[in-house]
């Protein structure tokens, strides 16, 4: 079941189209790349969904409920999780108190002044650490952390509403090769187990040809291919948009 | 257990309280309770605190008061009503002074004597020139030493109705000393002079008069005469683009406070030649009272007095005399006393009126000019403050009973 | 006002806004490259007014001795402020942030005492420049010749400025690194020398910018303070770090007053407004009409958050039961007071809980929810005329104290709507103006709030005025009020601030409505800002518009900043310490507020991380606690 359909979305900045009548589906359980070189329009695509930057035109519609207009926040409360980047966590409370923060308002409990926050949904959060092997360090302050282990609680966090659909932006970025490997086969095992569908950017093409269940190609703003990974590789148009990065082609597993 | 703990937070808090407490009182000397915003008017307190120095060894020289010796002790109220009432109150109760006296700032003055009536205490405000604090804030325990606002404004009146001017331009500081001022100017003059035509006004926030922009503003009303009730930089700065964009040639301009020493020293070479000013010219008083202040102050100093320095003699000597009359440290009997208490100072006899228990210190009116460099007063003339004050039946509308 | 009239005003205002530039430029500059917010610009600027005076008359006033004087005057200023830079800043980069501000406050007090000590009280008028000490006919009218000189000045100062940024290597290193630090010292940049002479030539320009005012004002004692706000409304107006956008906010603000002081007085439908009395906030009111529009000020660039080379604050624990013990026996201590002490110790107590709450207030928008705040007195002082007005008319005194918060709380609610929109400097400095124009309202509203004078006879009920009455509602009433703001921070609204805070990104993506949350967090804190002020009026009996100034702000500051930004209890131990010196200290020396200052230096430099916070670290050593 296709739960993310997304029909002639478009974006322009000035002259430039950066977007142009991008269109696909997303089933639940899936892992979507979208890959393209620099400047692609990948970012922008992202940013349309997740509510960071407006629509020009063109739909986008999660569980048959239209993305376009809302803001980020609105976006989380229908079920979406992200991750960023660059981290983007609480650096000054604990691992577990980052996840707690995220379960309080996915539970309605933010706007409480009664009640302390850190003795809320203290298993949930330990049962989302866990999913994510964070469980150890659950009590350290995210300022310390090592910079593989905040893109794990950023997963947990994000993993906290329960979403159907998690959009991560250049999930491995700034990682270790071997980190990154074990970062996408575990949003993976994650995205199987709870039916979970992904769209995730990415550059390291090792990663994308190793997980994805299919790819989307953006150049200049134009999806140019689509489909599965040995598809994606075998096509004429991709291969030369990406001529010269050996990335693509020296990739030795599939 | 639980007296144990008792004593021991009991003990806790005795050391508490002495960690905060000051030294003990000092027995045998009636003990005044001063406080002023030394550090945010120093031009004027400083000579103020010399002047009463001079009064406290004067008086202690001559046996001090009721057998024993008289002792101030000073506090700095930084300029801020709050910490004067809280100044006050260590005065009061830590430092058992008899009364209290001082004060600069109006609303500084104003919180004090509402504290002292609260209190029950007597306190002689020295400084503050708000015509409120002995009319529509009045009080029982507060009596005024300097001539107010209105009194002062009052005395350049008659100078203004003599040269018949009629188009009026009016500068003044933005707060309540040059908005009453202007207010007194206004009515005082209207009633002398009917005719007469208020052309333009400005008011420059305190301490920040964009000189040029104002001089031009009155310049292009084109007005016969100016009042002004700028003091302190403003006044220099004002005074300065005046003379550089020619505003006050062939125009008569009257400026309250402009011939005090404070004001008008810093001016030297610029002061402007032919402004009636209210002041002190301190060269040129030839009362033996003043004389007699004059050798005093400058054997004491080796410097020359300003108009605080009488301030704060006078204010010390009121306190002095008003102990005496009362023969006692009593708050009724001290307020009894100061009720038309007559004191000398060095700018004459001064009585503290029943009425409305302000002094009738009068001011020197006069007119500026420059002599050696410097600024001096001429063709003055001493106004006794009883004869600028409103009708007895106008004050007790304003004031309060008590 | 006829067109030539207007002109000569426009002429009026360029001159005005050349010193203001030179001043502005040099803040703006410093911050760009040290992210210091140099409170003691203005003194600086002060220094050099008085330097130029008195070389100017050791020199002599002709040609040379003059225009001499002054350069030196600027070159001497430029030197201390190198020497502030290399004996004290410098010790304080890798402290929390805003410390800084804290230092150069105390930098303020010791310099106006200096001043004091060396010049002495009176005025100072200079001498008018030779050569340039007379007028020039324009439009009809008499015109300062030195004024026109003024408004070339800055003009130049502006183009050597942009050649000494664009043209030199240091100037290319100076912009790389008011861009990115972090990566300008990657670069090896060798950021000493660089924050030195930054920081030298930012206090050239305010003491040069002083030192051309000798013709056209006295050497004051208290200048520097009043330059110091226009400076900083200039300098946030053009866009922090941008030097033409602070030349065209000089200008700006230059001009529309030198307008409204032309306009004068008008009558609209039968009401008289006077323009020249706008002049009291008019600054005030274009900043905050400014950053309305452009959040980054006119020039300004968006700016990422400062990467603050502190440690981040380490996360909250529920207090220990040791700590809930150590904290009930203090009030215990506080409770039993009465019965040991003299009358003066519970009104000096009093006072420290009053002002207690109101840094805690101060402290909890700050602190937990990171929005710095330069006018929270606005909220305290609103608080107390609430107190005050409500029992002029005839409400019960219980009453007034009871809904006197409110009056904070809701101008907070107001306010605040504003001022979340912003971050960073830009948001301390609305928050100022906001405080600004409530005090000039307050100030000139004569028949409702007294005017300058405020209002007196503001005392509580008989019940309470007695003994120690008051003393107690004041303990019970600032403890609980203190206790509930900590016990917030550590419920899931305060969470939710927290998270705001260090990430605006993830809390809005974790479906936080960042900046309503921020916007309840400012209002509360202004309620509660506004119990402290109504508590204020009724101990004091009195209350006027210094109740919601700049500087009882500034004292706010300063004690969370003492006390130790990073610690809850740090705001109580800041407001503690600094009211009780203040009171012993007034007493000590007629020179206390030099003394004050470096006491507060030393505080610094023995406990950067603040005085709560250095108690902390002991009691955390000693329980073998540590966060790894």
């Amino acid at each position: 079941m296709n739960i993310l359909r997304v029909a002639r979305l478009s974006k322009a900045y000035g002259g430039v189209q950066a977007v142009r009548e991008v269109s696909f589906e997303l089933a639940a359980g899936e892992l979507l790349a979208l890959i393209g070189p620099n400047g692609a329009g990948k970012t922008t695509c992202f940013n349309l969904l997740n509510g960071q930057t407006a629509a020009d035109g063109g739909s986008a519609e999660f569980e048959g409920r239209s993305l376009i207009g809302l803001k980020p926040r609105q976006i989380w409360r229908l079920g979406v999780g992200r991750t960023f980047q660059i981290t983007a966590t609480f650096a000054s409370m604990t691992v577990r108190e980052n996840v707690q923060t995220a379960l309080l308002n996915y539970h309605g409990k933010l706007n409480s002044i009664l009640a302390l926050a850190e003795r809320l949904y203290l298993d949930e959060a330990m049962a989302l650490l866990a999913r994510v092997g964070m469980a150890e360090q659950a009590a350290r302050p995210c300022a310390v952390l090592a910079y593989g282990d905040l893109k794990r609680v950023e997963l947990a966090i994000a993993l906290a509403n329960r979403p159907r659909l998690l959009l991560m932006d250049e999930p491995t970025a700034g990682m270790a090769p071997a980190e990154r490997v074990a970062l996408m086969r575990l949003t993976a095992e994650l995205a199987r187990a709870s039916n979970i569908a992904v769209l995730f950017t990415e550059h390291d093409m090792d990663v994308v040809f190793a997980h994805a269940d299919r790819i989307l190609v953006l150049n200049r703003g134009r999806l140019i291919a689509e489909g599965k990974p040995a598809e994606v590789r075998a096509n004429r148009e991709v291969q030369e948009v990406y001529l010269g990065s050996g990335s693509l082609f020296g990739a030795t597993h599939a | 257990m639980i007296a144990r703990r008792t004593v021991l937070l009991g003990t806790a808090a005795l050391a508490m309280a002495a960690a905060f407490s000051g030294p003990a009182a000092a027995q045998g000397t009636i003990k005044i309770g001063e406080m002023n915003s030394y550090k945010v008017f120093p031009a004027f307190l400083e000579p103020y605190k010399k002047g009463w120095e001079l009064a406290l060894d004067e008086i202690n020289a001559a046996g001090g008061v009721l057998g024993r010796k008289l002792e101030v002790v000073s506090r700095d109220d930084q300029g801020n009503p709050g910490e004067a009432v809280r100044v006050a109150e260590e005065l009061l109760t830590r430092e058992n002074v008899a009364f209290l006296v001082g004060t600069f700032p109006s609303n500084v003055g104003l919180a004090v004597a509402d504290f002292a009536k609260q209190k029950k205490v007597l306190f002689i405000a020295a400084e503050p020139l708000t015509d409120k604090i002995v009319w529509q804030d009045g009080n029982k325990y507060t009596f005024r030493l300097r001539p107010s606002t209105y009194m002062q404004t009052a005395m350049l009146i008659p100078e203004a109705v003599k040269l018949k001017k009629k188009r009026w331009a009016i500068v003044y500081p933005n707060y309540e000393y040059g908005q009453s001022a202007t207010a007194a100017f206004k009515e005082l003059l209207k009633k002398a002079q009917p005719d007469v035509e208020f052309v333009t006004e400005q008011a420059p926030a305190l301490g920040k008069i964009e000189a040029g922009a104002v001089v031009q503003a009155l310049a292009d009303a084109k007005p016969d005469a100016i009042f002004s009730s700028l003091f302190a930089g403003d006044l220099a700065k004002f005074v300065r683009e005046g003379q550089t964009r020619g505003l006050f040639k062939n125009r008569v301009v009257f400026n309250l406070l402009g011939g005090e020493p404070e004001y008008l020293d810093p001016l030297k070479q610029d002061t402007p030649v032919g402004w009636y000013v209210t002041g002190y010219p301190w060269q040129s008083i030839n009362t033996p009272e003043h004389k007699k202040f004059l050798a005093a102050y400058q054997k004491k100093y080796n410097d020359y007095p300003r108009l605080g320095s009488i301030v704060g003699y006078a204010m010390l000597m009121s306190a002095a005399d008003a102990i005496k009359k009362a023969t006692s440290l009593d708050q009724e009997k001290l307020v009894a006393a100061m009720k038309g208490l007559q004191v000398d100072t060095p700018l004459g006899k001064i009585t503290y009126r029943a009425l409305d228990h302000q002094s009738t210190m009068g001011a020197y009116v006069g007119r500026l000019d420059l002599k050696d460099g410097k600024g001096v007063m001429t063709a003055f003339h001493f106004a006794d403050g009883a004869k600028y004050l409103p009708s007895d039946a106008e004050v007790r509308k304003m004031r309060p009973a008590d | 006002m006829s067109l030539s009239a207007l002109f000569i005003q426009l002429l009026n205002g360029l001159a005005s806004a050349s010193s203001l530039f030179l001043v502005a430029a040099g803040l703006s500059i410093i911050f760009g490259i040290t992210r210091i917010v140099n409170f003691a610009h203005g003194s600086l600027y002060m220094l050099g007014i008085y330097t130029a005076y008195s070389l100017v008359q050791t020199f002599g006033g002709g040609m040379l001795g003059f225009w001499g004087g002054v350069l030196c005057a600027g070159i001497v200023v430029g030197l201390f402020g190198a020497l502030v830079e290399r004996l004290l800043l410098r010790r304080l980069y890798h402290a929390p942030e805003l410390l800084q501000l804290l230092a150069t406050f105390a930098l303020v007090l010791i310099v106006r005492d200096f001043a004091l000590w060396i010049w002495g009280p009176e005025d100072l008028l200079g001498p008018r420049a030779p050569g340039l000490a007379g007028a020039v006919a324009i439009a009809g009218r008499e015109f300062p010749q030195y004024d026109l000189f003024l408004i070339a000045l800055g003009p130049v100062v502006l183009l050597l400025l942009w050649l000494l940024l664009t043209r030199t290597r240091w100037g290319t290193l100076v912009r790389a690194a008011t861009e990115d630090r972090e990566m300008a010292g990657a670069l090896g940049v060798n950021q000493a020398w660089l924050f030195t002479s930054v920081f030298a030539l930012g206090s050239f320009l305010a003491g040069l910018g002083g030192a051309v005012q000798i013709p056209r004002e006295p050497a004051v004692l208290t200048m520097d303070l009043t330059i110091l706000s226009d400076v900083f409304v200039v300098v946030v107006v053009g866009g922090m770090g941008s030097i033409p956008g602070a030349f065209l906010a000089a200008v700006l603000i230059g001009v529309i007053k030198a307008f409204c002081i032309g306009i004068g007085n008008v009558s609209l439908f039968g009401l008289d407004f006077s323009f020249s009395k706008l002049t009291l906030v008019i600054e005030f009111v274009v900043m905050a009409v400014v950053l309305a529009f452009r959040p980054w000020g006119l020039l300004g660039r968006r700016q990422g958050l400062p990467r603050g080379a502190a440690p981040v604050e380490a996360p909250l624990h529920l207090p220990s039961t040791g700590m809930l013990k150590a904290l009930a026996a203090m009030l215990a201590l506080l409770a039993l007071l009465p019965f040991v002490s003299d009358r003066y110790t519970l009104v000096l107590l009093t006072d420290i809980l009053v002002f207690a709450l109101f840094a805690v207030s101060l402290h909890f928008i700050m602190g937990p929810a990171g929005m710095h705040s330069f006018g929270h007195a606005a909220y305290f002082g609103l608080g107390a005329y609430a107190a005050a007005l409500l029992l002029k008319h005839a409400v019960p005194m219980e009453l007034a104290l009871a809904l006197a918060p409110l009056g904070g709380g809701l101008a907070a609610l107001f306010f605040g709507w504003f001022c979340v929109r912003l971050s960073g400097v830009y948001l301390a400095m609305l928050t100022l103006a906001f405080a600004q124009i409530a005090w000039s309202v307050v100030y000139q509203w004569d028949d409702f709030t007294g005017g300058s004078n405020g209002l007196v006879g503001i005392w509580p009920a008989p019940w309470l005025a007695s003994g120690s009455a008051f003393y107690y509602l004041a303990l019970v009433l600032c403890a609980a009020a203190v206790l509930l703001l900590w016990r917030l921070v550590y419920t899931p609204f305060g969470y939710a601030l927290r998270a705001c805070r260090d990430s605006p990104l993830r809390a809005d993506a974790i479906g936080i409505d960042v900046r309503r949350q921020q916007w309840l967090g400012f209002a509360l804190a202004g309620l509660f800002a506004g119990l402290a002020g109504a508590i204020y009026a009724f101990s004091k009996g009195s209350i006027s518009p210094d109740s919601l100034s700049i500087p009882r702000s500034v004292d706010g500051l300063v004690m969370v900043l003492m006390g130790g930004i990073q610690t809850l209890t740090g705001a109580v131990a800041g407001a503690a310490v600094f009211t009780w010196l203040q009171d012993v200290i007034t007493r000590q020396t007629e020179f206390w507020r030099a003394l004050l200052g470096a006491v507060i230096l030393f505080l610094l430099l023995a406990f950067p991380q603040g005085i709560a916070g250095f108690l902390r670290e002991r009691w955390e050593a000693r329980a073998g606690r540590s966060d790894g």
